[in-house]
């Protein structure tokens, strides 16, 4: 659907985007992770095109990103905004119609997601009589309705309450079930696990992760485990073993827990096997790294500054 | 275009619907409507509202009684007491005055004093010094033997009919009539100029602050975002102006109607029926004649067009810059930096015009400065209607179209880049290197 080959843009200062490449399917919601100004909002802007790119290129459905394409795109940009003076029902006809929808079948779709997001009686209200969530969910509305294939929502959910949050999240999913393929760029890493498909990291303009989110994850694990049990384990005290080591011990009054990363070579059989004479096993976990947490050591890694609410 | 056409529109109807829009269409038209009464007021009946002044006349030197004379302002009364008497007199009197001619030294009186409790007009002072000379002027041509009747005879009123040689052959034209046209327009055309290019450029920095430049910007090009915000706003002054034009005549003509005095009223009635040269031709004294005759020498329908050029061609180049500079700030505030010396050239230009321009039109500094884009606007309207050969007029207009399309390049690549910029200050530097982002 959309295919991002080799962008680079540079500004006076800084590189913003250094040689990024990106595929997104189809259909698929797809996020674009990242801590701040490591290039998404640059990358937003050049699909979007309001900038273009030093060098690189872009392809829409197989052909190459040209102003033809603008009509299909809807943007949500992080920083929202609305004209505070005009009515709600005028302002979202506007931004309809100037992404090429007549004015009647503009009215139509307005009509139509007036009602179902239950915001009828906003039509001739002024944006500034509205609160901030209100003006969110018309700031939806407005990006959704010339029906875009490629939706790019940047922090869909900062500002919302979390009723707004799960109307927006039904609403994306279902336009996504109608075939839109979405764009997602955020911090809040659990939606991206919720929501998204596939992912790509960026950092200080690189390219750093990508893939599916379930094998990302899959190949993030570390080969650890939490196993559940009943009675006297030896070995908690911290002597070594040649199987695992220890990497926590929780009690409560029905049963113990250990989380322990296995040594090279073994298998989570040969835990149980080495666990078994013990203790009686109540369950065994394969630890799956977060998204989160996968997020934070790669940023750390390759020298970000994370964002606050991570760190 | 379509799109350009959309932003146009919304540009236009959410500023034609605005209160402010509405209370300044008509409250405009109402204080030049009173501007003009109140004027006409204090020249008609400023006068004879204070009443005559009364003037005490003490003559020592015994030739002025009776000489002096007397019309609805003024009343002579000679008086044969000692001046500390009269004086008692013009202090008690509420518009009294006092004149006081000593015996003559020589051929004429020295030291002649015109007392009263405030200090007299400078007209009314002159005025009755002209009356004096005139007596005296007359008492010694006929002491040199000249018979009264000579005298009568050698009075003339002179005023003088300015004509322009044109290849057409004699036209009748008038500095003054001139003077006023250019002027209006010239005023006209800096103040719209002012209040619209503003306009565009709160425009442009509340698309900023509200965020909403994203949203459209991901719709549209900056460049047709820009163009459309002008175009609208431009709509919006000249439907202001037709607007003011429209009521202002209505309620002028209607004014009229109920307020003139019926003489009057047939008086003009009949100056406008007949054409500019037979009214000449019948009442060669009639001033009002006069200015009816001048004005009918400026071409009207030649002046509109210009200055509908100009006003266009003006407001077009102005509000580009004004435009580039909402996109480089944040608020409103930030803009004085970027503002002084965008509106400095228009400043200037319009104080050349009111003070060089309209004395020297055809020097060669008000020749040069009516090409230059930044100028020509306010410049030409001025030079306009005291005639200007048509090629330099030609080439004026093009110059301007020049600067529009130069300013409007310009004005767009910082403006491209400039909405986008948020919590950086930027400088002039920073605005140059915009220019050159790709």
């Amino acid at each position: 659907m959309l295919s991002i080959r080799n962008i680079v843009k540079q500004y006076a200062n800084h590189t913003a985007l250094s040689g990024v490449s990106i595929e997104i399917e189809k259909g698929s919601v797809f996020g674009l992770l990242g801590p701040n100004g490591a290039g998404k909002t640059s990358l937003i802007r050049i699909i979007n095109q309001i900038t273009a790119p030093d060098s690189g290129e872009i392809y829409f459905n197989g052909e190459k990103l040209s102003p033809k394409h603008i009509s299909k795109i809807g943007y949500l940009p992080e920083e929202r905004g609305l004209y505070k003076k005009m009515e709600i029902g005028e302002q979202v006809l506007y931004l309809a119609q100037l992404k090429d929808l007549s004015r009647a079948e503009a009215l139509n779709r307005a009509k139509y997601w007036f009602e179902k997001l239950e915001i009828q009686n906003w039509w001739h209200k002024k944006v500034e009589e509205l609160s901030k969530g209100m003006q969110q969910k018309v700031q939806f509305v407005a990006t959704v309705m010339h029906k875009p294939e490629l939706l790019i929502l940047d922090e869909p959910f900062s500002g919302f309450d979390p009723i707004n949050v799960d109307i927006i999240t039904r609403e994306i999913l279902e336009l996504n079930k109608q075939g839109t393929t979405i764009i997602f760029s955020t911090h809040r890493m659990e939606s991206v696990e919720e929501l998204c498909d596939s992912i790509v990291l960026i950092n200080k303009s690189h390219k750093i992760l990508d893939g599916k989110v379930n094998e990302i994850r899959y190949n993030y694990r570390s080969n650890s485990y939490k196993v559940t049990y009943n009675g006297n384990l030896p070995y908690l005290n911290g002597s070594a073993n040649s199987v695992y080591e220890m990497i926590g011990h929780s009690t409560d009054d029905l049963h113990q827990q250990i989380t322990v990363k296995l040594k090279n070579g073994n298998s989570a059989n040969d835990l149980l096997q080495f666990l078994i004479p013990h203790i009686s096993i109540e369950g065994l976990e394969e630890i799956i790294p977060s998204m989160h947490d996968i997020f934070v050591s790669k940023v750390k890694e390759t020298g970000g500054i994370l964002p606050e609410e991570l760190q | 275009m379509n799109k350009i056409l959309l932003i146009v529109s919304r540009e236009y109807l959410t500023r034609v619907r605005k209160k402010s829009f509405i209370i300044l269409t008509i409250l405009v038209p109402l204080l030049i409507m009173l501007m003009y009464a109140g004027i006409f007021a204090l020249v008609i009946k400023g006068d004879e509202l204070s009443g005559p002044r009364n003037v005490i006349v003490i003559d020592d030197s015994g030739i002025f009684k009776n000489k002096l004379k007397e019309d609805k302002t003024i009343r002579f009364s000679y008086l044969d007491a000692s001046i500390e008497e009269a004086k008692k007199i013009v202090k008690s009197g509420d518009n009294t005055y006092l004149l006081y001619i000593p015996k003559f030294e020589g051929d004429q009186p020295l030291h002649i004093e015109l007392m009263a409790k405030k200090q007299a007009g400078l007209g009314f002072s002159s005025d009755i010094e002209n009356q004096l000379e005139n007596v005296i002027r007359d008492r010694k041509l006929t002491e040199a033997g000249i018979d009264q009747k000579v005298l009568d005879n050698l009075k003339t009123n002179i005023s003088i009919d300015t004509k322009k040689l044109t290849e057409k052959g004699e036209e009748a034209g008038s500095s003054g009539a001139a003077f006023g046209v250019g002027m209006a327009a010239s005023i006209l055309i800096y103040m719209f100029i002012f209040l619209y290019g503003v306009q565009v450029m709160r425009g442009v920095i509340e698309e900023k602050t509200n965020r909403i430049i994203e949203v459209i910007i991901s719709s549209v090009k900056p460049f047709q975002l820009m163009m459309g915000k002008i175009i609208g706003v431009a709509l919006v002054g000249l439907t202001q102006f037709l607007l003011w034009v429209i009521l202002t005549s209505t309620i002028g003509s209607v004014a009229m109607k109920a307020l003139m005095p019926a003489d009057a009223k047939h008086k003009i009635e009949q100056m406008q029926k007949q054409p500019g040269a037979s009214i000449k031709a019948q009442q060669p004294d009639n001033p009002a004649a006069k200015i009816f005759d001048a004005l009918n020498t400026i071409p009207f329908g030649m002046i509109l067009g210009c200055f509908l050029f100009y006003f266009l061609g003006g407001y077009l180049l102005y509000s580009a810059i004004f435009a580039a500079i909402g996109s480089a700030v944040d608020n409103e505030t930030e803009t004085q930096q970027f503002m002084l010396p965008v509106t400095l050239p228009l400043i200037f230009a319009f104080i050349f015009s009111v003070n060089f321009v309209v004395n020297n039109p055809d020097s060669p500094i008000s020749f040069w400065m009516s090409m230059i884009p930044f100028f020509s606007p306010v410049v030409m309207m001025v030079r306009i209607p005291y005639g200007v050969a048509p090629w330099e007029l030609a080439l004026s207009m093009a110059l301007l179209i020049a600067g529009f399309f130069g300013t409007v390049w310009l004005a767009a690549r910082i403006y491209r880049t400039g909405i986008l910029m948020y919590g950086k200050k930027a400088s002039w530097k920073e605005l140059g290197k915009w220019l050159f982002y790709k």
